[in-house]
């Protein structure tokens, strides 16, 4: 009985073996390491030249990378920031961003690194998706 | 320094977010593209319609 439900059972699409958070994590410190994990290499080439373009014009433009956080929206930001992974850590121990926002341009260039830190969030999340099998 | 002009920033900002929501939010290719112009014209439309609004408001 146990034994024929069991065959009825459908595999999750993609199931591989290994350590199941690994394109996640990947994902996460490198943008588009998750979907090359998993042979998605148009997919993962996309993601990543979107998200590193994303964060380096916003460093181009003088955008500021978040340090601290004493403030609510300074938390949020440095939340966002976070999510570039390696590229924040990067940026950060090349002293990038340190500047205060004094031109309208750089607020905006901060608003772009944070967009791509949470970009990057939502790409490494679907690399796990498809890892799980949840997305093709 | 790289200084764009303000729609400029919209449409690069436009096309790198609706590039990445366009591949995780569908399943097959040709639904990624669809789904990523359709973004791509709410982020432009969007801001050209608030732009408007903002203009009128201000006068």
């Amino acid at each position: 009985m146990a034994e024929a439900e069991n065959k009825n059972v459908v595999a999750p699409r993609n199931a591989q073996t290994g350590f199941v958070f690994l394109p996640l994590i990947a994902g996460w410190l490198i943008p588009g390491a998750g979907h090359f994990l998993l042979r998605k290499w148009v997919r993962g080439a996309l993601l990543a030249i979107s998200i590193v373009c994303m964060f380096a014009l916003g460093l181009a433009m003088q955008g500021h990378l978040y340090a601290n956080a004493h403030e609510i929206l300074e938390m949020l930001g440095l939340a966002g920031d976070l999510g570039s992974g390696l590229l924040y850590i990067i940026g950060r121990a090349m002293g990038l961003g340190s500047d205060s926002v004094q031109l309208t341009v750089a607020d905006w260039g901060t608003r772009f690194i944070v967009v791509a830190g949470l970009l990057n969030i939502i790409s490494a999340v679907d690399a796990h998706n498809i890892r799980t099998g949840r997305k093709l | 320094m790289f200084t764009p002009s303000h729609f400029a920033a919209v449409l690069l900002f436009a096309l790198f977010a609706s590039t990445v929501f366009g591949i995780t939010q569908r399943e097959t290719p040709q639904k990624m593209f669809r789904y990523g112009l359709y973004c791509f014209a709410l982020f432009v439309g969007s801001a050209i319609v608030l732009s408007w609004v903002m203009f009128l408001i201000a006068r």
